[in-house]
């Protein structure tokens, strides 16, 4: 095990890097951070269509949450990776198409958090935003918006722990991220797969316990200043 | 300045209002009654289009509150309407509070319409709690900064919907008084209440409802002493028991 970390620690971690391209758990963390900044505008999106008073807004969000909430994450990353070429004309990198396919996928989930949050506001803050005379769009924007997302802080922290999970599906297309790079140590060293697949399993879950850990106490932290005082930072 | 024609409402089979015909003159103050579920509550939310009606017309300021054509975010921005429930916005500072709307829908410079809420805020006996957070006040200091930014809006007209009823006993005098303080400025009022002392002291006129219809109108001298329809006595008499 010492052994398996000394001489291929750095592969795991970085991959190649400086000399290579990134691999590891660094393009592990990598795929999930851009996957969760990518998605989170097409979510707030998505959470606003999904809520629409409109129809021809909510129907077509409401089939693509269906529709992606009922594949699993690696048939998206088959799709992408057959389908986004063709889009754009020319070939794209495995880690781009990984992006891409999480940020479908994160489109449904975390449109669906920002959905919640966004029916969690009291009709009542509504009512008196359009009671003042603010439009639809102003009361999203300066009264629904503002709570929600300061209340779905927790959960789409926890959907960040989602991503992390679901970037190990990069291995199908030979992405280097941490699990492709386990796997690529244990087809050199072929008499330690426990091991290996040891290393990999601790290093996944003692991240995702740790960002849960974050994701409690945040939830903590927000319900005591919801019913307590509330923070400057709520006024974003 | 506000008037009623045929106004009809319903809740897919039940009738929550019933050929309503009323009319609120400038400067008047209009306390509407009558037992939970009378829908009362309801008229007075149809006034600003919180809720559709069914039949029948709402005329306010002149603009046909539920015609096709009409501008409802300029309509709002007219009528001052006040909740049960305060509904402050809890993210943003009382001073925020008031300021957003004049901010984002008549357009006013940050600078004004901080001047504007001040005054208002002053007005309510609030300015001292400018950067507070509505979690940090009681129910009545809430209740007021809510009318400061009804009025933060100068809407000719005020609605209230069941302000005291959310409120600790204790608070209802301070909310009142604002409310007192208005009627006596001249503003339109049209309210909602179960505080019959408040009825009796600044209202013009008493709308007595039940089961959707207007059973009784009369001066609050008139309904206090001698309630004409049965049901406004037995009220009368309910209310007196309590």
């Amino acid at each position: 095990m010492i052994e398996i970390l000394r001489d291929y620690g750095v592969l795991l971690l970085v991959g190649q890097f400086p000399n290579g391209p990134l691999g590891g758990l660094a393009l592990t963390l990598c795929l999930a951070i851009t996957g969760l900044i990518a998605s989170f505008p097409l979510a707030v999106l998505m959470g606003i269509a999904r809520t629409s008073p409109i129809a021809a807004i909510r129907a077509p969000a409401t089939a693509i949450v269906y529709v992606v909430r009922g594949l699993p994450v690696l048939m998206l990353i088959f799709w992408a990776y057959f389908i986004v070429p063709i889009l754009v004309g020319h070939s794209v990198s495995g880690t781009t198409t990984l992006i891409c396919a999480l940020v479908i996928y994160e489109l449904a989930f975390m449109g669906e958090v920002v959905r919640a949050g966004i029916e969690a506001i009291p009709a009542g803050q509504v009512e008196a935003a359009r009671s003042l005379g603010m439009t639809y769009g102003q009361a999203m924007r300066k009264v629904v918006l503002p709570q929600a997302l300061v209340h779905m802080t927790p959960s789409i922290l926890s959907q960040l722990i989602n991503l992390i999970k679901n970037t190990s599906l990069g291995y199908i297309i030979s992405v280097n991220e941490l699990t492709y790079a386990a796997y690529q140590v244990n087809a050199q060293l072929l008499t330690k797969p426990f091991e290996v697949y040891l290393i990999l399993a601790v290093t996944y879950f003692v991240i995702c316990w740790l960002l849960s850990l974050c994701v409690n106490r945040l939830e903590k932290k927000l319900n005591r200043s919801s019913t307590r005082n509330p923070t400057k930072e709520a006024t974003a | 300045m506000i008037s009623f024609e045929g106004v009809d409402k319903f809740y897919g089979e039940y009738q929550a209002l019933n050929n309503i015909d009323e009319t609120v003159a400038k400067g008047e103050v209009v306390v509407v009654c009558g037992p939970s579920g009378s829908g009362k509550s309801t008229l007075i939310r149809t006034i600003n289009r919180l809720e559709p009606i069914s039949k029948g017309k709402i005329i306010v300021n002149g603009q046909d509150v539920h015609g096709a054509s009409v501008d409802v975010n300029k309509l709002r921005s007219n009528i001052g309407f006040v909740f049960q429930s305060f509904n402050l916005f809890p993210h943003l500072s009382v001073l925020r509070n008031v300021i957003l709307a004049p901010m984002m829908v008549l357009g006013m410079a940050e600078r004004d319409a901080k001047e504007r809420a001040m005054k208002l805020l002053a007005k309510v006996g609030m300015q001292h709690k400018a950067d507070a957070y509505p979690s940090q006040l009681s129910g009545g200091q809430q209740q007021r900064i809510a009318i400061a930014r009804a009025l933060a809006m100068e809407p000719p007209v005020m609605l209230f919907d069941e302000p005291t009823s959310a409120l600790d006993p204790e608070m209802v005098g301070e909310v009142l008084n604002v409310m007192k303080q208005l009627a006596a400025e001249g503003m339109t009022m049209v309210c909602v209440t179960h505080e019959m002392g408040f009825a009796r002291e600044v209202a013009n006129r008493i709308v007595f409802m039940d089961a959707g219809t207007i059973l009784e109108r009369a001066t609050p001298q008139q309904f206090f002493t001698s309630p004409q329809h049965p049901r406004a006595q037995k009220f009368i008499s309910d209310i007196r028991h309590t």
